[in-house]
């Protein structure tokens, strides 16, 4: 099996790393979220920030895991990270992904915001090997189609 | 050191499965299926279904208390207990459930039950297809990361990575489960034999798990009966001691986008350490594990986090000659588990724990006397159970 047949989704749509269909993000009814979503629409990488431990958290919680202070700010952080783990997917168990195996999804750390962690998707060809610890950089990917519009992170080797 | 309140109080005494099926392949529903499995568990142990006072599930079990309680006629019932957490984290956090409340005097007669018809209701291995997502799954589903092979995957790597795990430590595990599969006339892989061969062949899902790493999907129903020790010694078989019972997590496992403090884990770290100290043995008094096997690398993780293997020996020790029973250094799953005689959420590897401990294993160690159960890892939160023999 070769990357060309499988693939067919990779190889001409360069706009987004996987096809339409999946489920499309929104914000926590409650608003927790909300900060996030706009800021990377704006392509600034947000996380959120407790003045009191000096310390990133992420995903959003309502108040800091470790001090239990609430309604924590988001801070802009450097939009780059270090691949944590990686994992190539085959199978696809959504109707939506059938064209688009294999694909790279990544477990990033950012270690300019203490090393949380995002889940995302390796822009390239999925083939290529990873390796643990290698540099990326976000790549803010816009769905302008979808109603309403949303943004993801992605992440591509910084070296590229 | 003392003794605890937990261990060596109460016995596992009732065993009960129904005949176990490929996924939608059972002629019965899955409600009919749980009263079969209960029945049997009954007349195994030899007490009168109507006496059973107490429920104890987990994993969002749909057969209910009250429906069962009904329809069995049960005189009076006292406990209707679910363990919260999907999966079969919760298999073994059933029995200590169970367990508990014998030992508190809140019941007698315990039944520990779980029933899957996979056919007749949804199933585990597929992402969910809605429009939209505002929950956690936000931060993963739209990278195509949702099902359960694709969440644990990314633990396994990490772990193989930190460890410098080799993809044939995880052959092993399926290769045993097969094994052993072989000699269970009851084990839905029996007669299908698994080669290297076939394995390094087959295709993957996710990596690092080949088909083979994956656990079935099944039909069927499990059951086991729970009495004091005292009153087990009445009944008919030969009761398996519950030593030690316990369940829990490690700090923030399941923190959204995959944030555990703990990353690399099948979250045992906690849960093993106080299992050890309720039953008062360690890990080198285990003659037998049973490890619940959602994916293999989950397997790798539950018998480190157990002690049974050092993090940096696992290439070494993970071999199908040190996972065979009955000689095998650690002989692991041994009516073929969850990849090999059925899915039922791993109450089936504490049923074949018991059995080992009464010498009814289809692959039986001579004499074994402390059976160590890792139930579903790598969720939250997770159980594990050591039995014992009655002495
Ligand atoms: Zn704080």
């Amino acid at each position: 099996m070769t990357t060309g047949e499988l693939s067919q989704w990779h190889a001409t749509n360069p706009d987004t790393y996987l096809p339409p269909g999946l489920a499309e993000p929104r914000p926590w009814q409650d608003g927790l979220d909300i900060p996030y979503w706009e800021a990377i629409e704006r392509d600034e990488l947000v996380v959120q920030y407790c003045d009191d431990c000096k310390a990133h958290q992420w995903g959003p919680e309502w108040l800091c895991h470790r001090c239990h202070k609430f309604d924590l700010e988001y801070v802009k952080v450097e939009p780059k990270g270090k691949i944590y783990s990686w994992e190539r997917v085959w199978h696809p168990v959504h109707p939506a992904l059938q064209t688009s195996c294999p694909y790279m999804v990544v477990l990033v750390e950012l270690p300019g915001a203490d090393n949380v962690r995002m889940v995302g998707n390796l822009i390239g060809d999925p083939m290529r090997p990873v390796t643990i610890g290698e540099e990326v950089e976000a790549v803010f990917e816009h769905h302008k189609d979808a109603d309403p519009p949303y943004t993801l992170v992605q992440w591509q080797r910084t070296r590229d | 050191m003392s003794d605890h309140p937990m261990r060596g109080r109460t016995a596992i005494s009732g065993l009960g499965e129904t005949k176990y099926y490929k996924r939608a392949a059972a002629p019965d529903g899955e409600f009919k299926m749980c009263l079969e499995a209960i029945l049997l568990a009954c007349e195994d142990a030899g007490v009168d279904p109507r006496d059973i006072d107490g429920f104890a599930s987990y994993s969002n079990e749909r057969s209910s208390p009250d429906r069962l309680a009904a329809a069995l006629g049960i005189k009076e019932m006292r406990l209707s207990n679910m363990f919260w957490g999907g999966g079969g984290g919760g298999g073994s956090g059933a029995l200590a459930n169970a367990v508990s409340a014998i030992i508190s005097g809140q019941c007698e007669v315990v039944v520990v039950y779980r029933s899957l018809a996979q056919g007749q209701f949804g199933r585990f291995g597929q992402g969910a297809v809605v429009n939209e997502i505002n929950n956690d799954g936000k931060w993963t589903a739209p990278f195509g990361l949702m099902s359960p092979a694709q969440s644990f995957a990314m633990r396994v790597r990490r772990f193989m990575h930190e460890n410098g795990v080799q993809q044939e430590a995880l052959r092993a595990i399926s290769m045993a489960s097969y094994f052993h599969a072989q000699q269970n006339p009851r084990a839905v892989m029996h007669g299908r034999e698994l080669t290297e061969e076939i394995y390094d062949q087959s295709r993957w899902i996710v990596e690092p798990f080949h088909l083979f790493d994956c656990c079935m999907e099944n039909d069927g129903a499990a059951a086991m009966i729970v009495t004091s020790v005292e009153r087990a010694r009445d009944l008919k078989p030969e009761p398996a001691v519950v030593l030690a019972a316990a369940q829990g997590s490690t700090p923030r496992n399941q923190a959204a986008a995959h944030n555990a403090d703990l990353y690399a884990t099948s979250n045992f770290q906690h849960v093993a350490k106080r299992l050890y100290e309720i039953a008062g043995v360690g890990p080198e008094d285990v003659d037998v594990a049973q490890v619940y096997e959602n994916f293999t690398g989950g397997v790798m993780m539950s018998i480190v986090e157990h002690g049974l293997c050092a993090p940096d020996e696992v290439n070494e020790f993970f071999t199908l000659e040190n996972f065979k029973a009955p000689d095998g250094k650690m002989p692991i799953n041994t009516s073929g588990g969850n990849l090999a005689e059925c899915y039922m959420h791993g109450l089936e590897l504490i049923i074949e724990a018991a059995r080992q401990l009464r010498g009814q294993s289809p692959n039986q160690l001579a004499n074994p006397e402390v059976a160590l159960v890792a139930s579903g890892p790598m969720v939250t939160p997770v159980s594990s159970c050591i039995l014992g023999v009655d002495r």
